[in-house]
C-alpha cells in the first residue's frame, strides 16, 4: 500500500455519516450541516436512506463546498462510521488519505481498517454510559456527542453550534442545556486526546449571503399556498408524501380566516391515487385550485384521469416527486424516469405540459405557476420533481413573490357574460384561436351556461357525438392549444461557453447543479460547451434552434433510456444522432465528476487525429 | 346519443311550484336507454322530488361514472351542470367538486357495477367520509351496456338472460353503506314512485352521506325468469319497512300511505320526515338493529325497502375539515396568498 499523506482541504470535503435508520442521528447529523452554513460555508447534504423505519443502514451526506457546488461530488473524504452492519463498505469507500471517526469502545482488530487512512476512534459508547443511565438519552446524545467531537476536529466555532442548539430548543430549557453539555463533552474530550484539527478544516468565509436551506417538497408546497390552491388530495408515497406534509402545515400557519378560525383549505388523504386525483379533477371542474403529489406508481394509477383531463379539459396540478422505477423499484433513490410516462400519460393521443424545477426556489415558482396554467390551459399540469431536489435539505436563493400578482383564472364565463347580447356559449367552442375554449363553473346562471362534462367525443357544444369530423375538429383544437402553451410555460435558460464552439448539452432539473460544475472541469479540460437548461415541455422553439446551432448536443439525464432526448427527437423532428444521450441511473444523484468524465471521453474521441500520425 | 329534439312547449295549465318552476324546467334530453328500463322511472322520480322540493335545477351539480345508469343525468336537470367522470370513480369526482363549493346540491349516480365492483373502493370511502351528497344506485344486477354480465350485486343461483348461473355471493350496499357509517340509508324499487320520490326528497335534504340503492330491472338483460332483479321478482318480495312524507314548510307530497303508525323525523336543516311505518317495531334510529332487520330478511329472501337508518344530527366532510362557510372556489388571491410579507418571515426561518 503506497504511503499516502493525509487530505487536507479548508471548506472543501465531503463528510459521510454511516448511521442506522431511527436512531435518531437525522437531527444532529443536520444540525452539523446546519452549523457549516452558520460559519458562511455553503454544504450539499443528502440523504440516502432505505425504504423502512428502523434498523437498516442510512447514510447522511454533506459536501462542504466554499465554492457552491451544490451537486453531489462523489466519494469520501471523512466517514463517521456509526453502523457495524456497514462497517466494511464504509471503509472501502473512503478516498486515500481520509479520515475515519469512529467508535472505539470496543477495540477493534488492525485487520478493520486501512493503512491508507487516518484513523480516529472516540469511546463514545464509554463517554455516554458513563454520563447517561436511560438507555433512550444514551443514544440520543451519542449522536450528539460526536458532533461534539467533529466540531473540535474540524475546527469549527462551538459558538455557532450552540447557537443553532438554543433555537432547535427554544423554551425548552432542560433539553436545550442537556444538548449543549454532550456537545461540550465530545468536544471536549477530542481537544484533551485527540490531534485537533486534523487536514479537513471550516474556515468562517461569507459565502452563504441571504440563500435559504429548504427542502424541494417543501417549497413547492409552499407554491401551492401562494399559487392559492384549496384543495389537495393525496396518497402516501415515498418521495412525496412530504409534500402534503408541508402543504398541511403550511396551511395551518397560513391559510385560517384570522376571525373564525376556519380553515381557507381542504386537504383530503385518498384512499388510493385513483380517488386523489378524482378528487382534484371534480375541484377543478367545480372552480378550486387543486393539486395532488405523488410518484411514479401513483402517476401509473391516475392516467385514466389524466386522459380525462386533456380530453375533457379540466385543470389539474400533479406534482410528481421522481424516484427510480420501474415497478416499486427503488423507492428511496432519485431518477428523472417518469418524462416520457407524464408526457404522453394516458390511452389515445394524449400530451400534458411539464415543468422541470432545478432546486427549491423554482420549485416554488413553478407550484403558483403551475395552477395559473392548469386553469389558463384547462388541462393537466405536471411540476416534475425528483427525490434529490424534493427530500434533500437544499441551499436556493430566497423565495419571492410579488404582492400585486393576480391569479390567472383562465377562461371563465360568468353570468353577467352569459347574459351578455350576441354571447354564444359553446364549452368546446375556439372564439379566438388559440384553442382555449370559455369554461362556466357549475351553479353559475339559471339557464344559460351548463353543459355535460364527459370523456366522450362531443361537438362544440358539448354535445355527444361520434362523428369522425366533429372528433378530429376536438382534436386538432387540442394541438392548438398545447401550441399556445409552447409560449406560457418556463422558457429554456441558456448559457454559452466563453470561446465559440460547435458542441453543446442539454440538461433539465436536479441535474443543473452537478452540470454548471462539470462545464468548470470540461473548460480545465479544454471542451468548450454552450448549454441549454430546460424547464418545460412542450419545448419552446429555441430547443430546436440551439440543436441546429451546434454540430452535436449532449443530453444529459437521470434515466436508463435517455427519455427527454426521445421527446425532443419526437417532437422537434430531430435527427437521433446529433443528440448523444448521457445517462446515469443508479439511483444515486448525478455528479459533476460523471459528467465531465462522460462528456469529456466523448470529446477527446471526436478529436481527429491525422492517418499519419497513427501510421508513425 | 340524443338525436331527437325534445319539443320544448307545455301545457299552460301544468302545476308549478314555489319558484314558478313546472316539471319540465326540471326535465333534460330525452333518454336513449331502452324502452321500459327502470332507470327512466328514477329519473322522473328524481325530477319529481326536486320540482317538489323547488331547487333551482342550477343548483345542483349531477356527477356519474359509465355506464346506462351513469348516462341518466343527462336525462333530467337540463340547466344543471353534469359529469359523466370514469368508470366507478364518481364519489371522488363529487368529492372534490363538493369540496369546491359547498353550497351546490350534489347528486351521484350511479350503478351496480359502477359501485359494487370497480368502483368498491370510491363508494365505501365517500361514505365514510361523510361527503354531503344523495348517492343513488340504479340496481339491476347486470352490466347493461356490455350486454347483460353479472354484476355483483347480483344474488347466487340467479341466471342470467344467457342461462348462466351465478356462482358468487352478492354485495348488498344498503348493509355495507349502514356499516361505513351512511348517516342516510335507503332502499327503493324503481317501480315504487310512491316510496321513491320522497325518500329522493329527504336524502337530497339530509346533510351528509346519503345512500339510496333502488332496484332498477333491466328489461333487455335482467327480467326474465330466474333474475332476482326483475319487476316480478322484486314485486313479489319487496318488504316495505315505511313509507315517509318530506315536508319542508309547504303541504306534504301526496303519496300512497299504507296504513300504520306515523313518526316525525327532524333533520338538520329543520326540515321533517314523516315516516310511516308499515313495521311497527322499525326503529329508524338504530343502525345495528337496520343491519340485523336486513339479514333476517334477506334470509327470508325478502328484499327490504325504506328509509332504513336516518341521523337527524349528523354532519359532513366540510364540518370535519372544518372548512369557512364560503365556497372554497370563490376565494382569491387576497384571501389565499400569504403575501410578501409572510414569505419574508418564511425566509428568515430557513436561514
Amino acid at each position: 500500500m503506497s504511503v499516502q499523506s493525509p487530505i487536507s482541504s479548508v471548506n472543501d470535503f465531503v463528510v459521510r455519516f454511516a448511521n442506522v435508520n431511527g436512531s435518531g442521528s437525522a437531527s444532529a447529523n443536520e444540525m452539523f450541516a446546519r452549523s457549516i452554513l452558520r460559519h458562511g460555508v455553503p454544504v450539499s447534504p443528502r440523504n440516502v436512506f432505505p425504504s423502512n423505519i428502523q434498523g437498516l443502514p442510512t447514510w447522511y451526506e454533506v459536501r462542504v463546498t466554499e465554492d457552491g457546488h451544490l451537486g453531489a461530488r462523489g466519494g469520501v473524504d471523512m466517514m463517521v462510521a456509526m453502523n457495524p452492519q456497514t462497517w466494511d463498505k464504509d471503509i472501502a469507500a473512503i478516498e486515500p488519505g481520509g479520515y475515519l471517526f469512529y467508535d472505539s469502545t470496543k477495540p477493534m482488530p488492525a485487520s478493520k481498517f486501512r493503512a491508507d487512512i487516518t484513523v480516529i476512534g472516540v469511546p463514545l459508547t464509554a463517554i455516554t454510559n458513563s454520563t447517561y443511565t436511560d438507555p433512550r438519552q444514551r443514544q440520543l446524545f451519542k449522536n450528539i456527542i460526536y458532533l461534539g467531537a467533529m466540531c473540535a476536529l474540524l475546527d469549527m466555532d462551538p459558538k455557532l453550534v450552540e447557537q443553532l442548539i438554543g433555537e432547535q430548543y427554544k423554551g425548552k430549557e432542560k433539553l436545550l442545556s442537556s444538548n449543549i453539555h454532550a456537545l461540550h463533552l465530545g468536544r471536549d474530550w477530542a481537544l484533551q486526546n485527540l490531534k485537533c484539527p486534523i487536514g479537513l478544516r471550516v474556515k468562517k468565509a461569507d459565502k452563504v449571503g441571504d440563500r435559504i436551506f429548504i427542502e424541494g417538497n417543501s417549497a413547492a408546497a409552499l407554491g401551492a399556498v401562494y399559487g392559492g390552491a384549496t384543495v389537495c388530495a393525496w396518497y402516501p408515497i415515498t418521495p412525496s408524501s412530504s409534500v402534503a406534509d408541508a402543504f398541511t402545515s403550511h396551511c395551518k400557519k397560513l391559510r385560517h380566516d384570522p376571525v373564525t378560525g376556519k380553515a381557507k383549505y381542504a386537504i383530503v388523504q385518498g384512499e388510493d391515487e385513483l380517488a386523489s386525483i378524482g378528487i382534484v379533477i371534480g375541484a377543478s371542474w367545480n372552480g378550486a385550485r387543486a393539486f395532488t403529489a405523488t410518484s411514479g406508481p401513483g402517476i401509473s394509477l391516475m392516467t385514466e384521469f389524466i386522459g380525462l383531463s386533456y380530453f375533457a379539459e379540466i385543470p389539474a396540478v400533479i406534482m410528481n416527486v421522481q424516484r427510480a422505477g420501474p415497478s416499486t423499484g427503488m423507492p428511496t433513490r432519485t431518477q428523472q424516469c417518469d418524462i416520457i410516462a407524464c408526457a404522453y400519460a394516458s390511452h389515445g393521443d394524449t400530451k400534458h405540459v411539464l415543468l422541470f424545477p432545478e432546486d427549491p426556489a423554482e420549485a416554488f415558482e413553478f407550484a403558483a405557476h403551475a395552477f395559473d396554467l392548469a386553469e389558463r390551459l384547462q388541462t393537466t399540469i405536471f411540476l416534475m420533481l425528483d427525490l434529490d431536489i424534493g427530500m434533500n435539505h437544499r441551499l436556493s436563493r430566497p423565495l419571492k413573490w410579488d404582492d400585486a400578482r393576480q391569479y390567472d383564472r383562465g377562461k371563465v364565463m360568468t353570468a353577467e357574460m352569459l347574459d351578455e347580447p350576441g354571447r354564444d356559449f359553446g364549452r368546446y367552442l375556439d372564439v379566438d384561436g388559440d384553442g382555449i375554449p370559455y369554461r362556466t363553473y357549475p351553479g353559475t346562471h339559471p339557464t344559460k351556461g351548463s353543459f355535460f362534462t364527459r370523456g366522450t367525443s362531443r361537438n362544440r357544444y358539448a354535445i355527444y357525438s361520434e362523428e369522425g369530423p366533429v372528433y378530429a375538429d376536438n382534436m386538432q383544437r387540442l394541438v392548438r392549444k398545447f401550441e399556445t402553451a409552447q409560449d406560457m410555460v418556463p422558457r429554456p435558460l441558456q448559457a454559452n461557453a466563453a470561446k465559440p464552439t460547435k458542441y453543446g448539452v442539454i440538461y433539465f432539473g436536479s441535474t443543473a447543479p452537478a452540470m454548471d460544475e462539470a462545464i468548470g472541469i470540461l473548460e480545465s479540460r479544454g471542451h468548450q460547451l454552450d448549454r441549454l437548461r430546460i424547464r418545460a415541455f412542450p419545448f419552446h422553439s429555441s430547443v430546436a434552434s440551439f440543436i441546429a446551432d451546434h454540430d452535436f448536443v449532449y443530453v444529459v439525464e437521470q434515466n436508463r433510456d435517455a427519455q427527454l432526448r426521445s421527446l425532443i427527437v419526437n417532437e422537434n423532428g430531430i435527427d437521433p444522432v446529433r443528440l448523444i444521450p448521457i445517462l446515469h441511473y443508479d439511483g444515486t444523484p448525478i455528479t459533476a465528476r460523471f459528467i465531465a468524465g462522460a462528456i469529456g471521453d466523448h470529446q477527446d474521441q471526436l478529436k481527429v487525429t491525422p492517418l499519419r500520425k497513427v501510421k508513425s | 346519443m340524443t338525436y331527437i329534439a325534445k319539443p320544448k312547449f307545455h301545457h299552460p295549465g301544468l302545476p308549478k311550484n314555489d319558484l314558478g318552476f313546472t316539471h319540465r324546467d326540471y326535465e333534460g334530453k330525452i333518454s336513449t336507454l331502452c324502452a321500459g328500463c327502470g332507470h327512466d322511472s328514477i329519473t322522473a322520480s328524481i325530477i319529481e322530488a326536486c320540482f317538489e322540493l323547488s331547487i333551482e335545477p342550477h343548483r345542483v351539480a349531477k356527477i356519474s361514472g359509465i355506464g346506462c345508469s351513469s348516462k341518466t343525468p343527462d336525462y333530467f336537470l337540463g340547466n344543471s351542470h353534469g359529469f359523466n367522470s370514469v368508470h366507478g370513480r364518481m364519489p371522488s369526482v363529487l368529492t372534490g367538486a363538493n369540496l369546491a363549493n359547498r353550497e351546490l346540491i350534489y347528486l351521484g349516480v350511479s350503478g351496480d357495477g359502477d359501485s359494487a365492483s370497480i368502483g368498491f373502493g370510491q363508494f365505501a370511502h365517500s361514505i365514510r367520509r361523510g361527503v354531503n351528497m344523495t348517492y343513488i344506485v340504479e340496481n339491476n344486477g347486470v352490466y347493461g351496456l356490455t350486454k347483460g354480465q353479472f354484476s355483483a350485486t347480483a344474488d347466487r343461483g340467479s341466471k342470467s338472460k344467457k342461462g348462466l348461473i351465478n356462482n358468487d355471493s352478492p354485495i348488498d350496499l344498503v348493509a355495507i353503506a349502514l356499516q361505513l357509517g351512511a348517516s342516510f340509508v335507503a332502499r327503493s324499487f324503481s317501480g315504487d314512485k310512491t316510496q321513491l320520490v320522497p325518500l329522493i326528497a329527504a336524502a337530497i335534504q339530509h346533510k351528509g352521506a346519503a345512500f339510496i340503492d333502488v332496484i332498477s330491472p333491466c328489461v333487455a338483460f335482467n327480467n326474465h325468469a330466474g333474475s332476482t332483479k326483475s319487476f316480478d321478482y322484486v314485486r313479489e318480495h319487496n318488504d316495505a319497512v315505511n313509507r315517509l312524507d318530506v315536508i319542508s314548510g309547504r303541504d306534504p307530497i301526496t303519496v300512497d300511505y299504507a296504513p300504520g303508525t306515523v313518526q316525525l323525523v327532524e333533520q338538520h336543516d329543520g326540515t321533517r320526515i314523516a315516516l310511516r311505518k308499515i313495521d311497527a317495531d322499525y326503529d329508524p334510529h338504530d343502525r345495528v338493529g337496520a343491519m340485523s332487520f336486513l339479514q333476517k330478511h334477506a334470509a327470508r329472501g325478502q328484499i327490504v325497502t325504506g328509509l332504513l337508518f336516518v341521523d337527524p344530527e349528523s354532519d359532513d366532510l366540510h364540518s370535519h375539515l372544518d372548512t369557512v362557510e364560503v365556497p372554497l372556489n370563490t376565494l382569491d388571491a387576497g384571501d389565499l396568498c400569504p403575501g410578501t410579507a409572510a414569505l419574508e418571515k418564511i425566509n428568515a426561518s430557513l436561514r
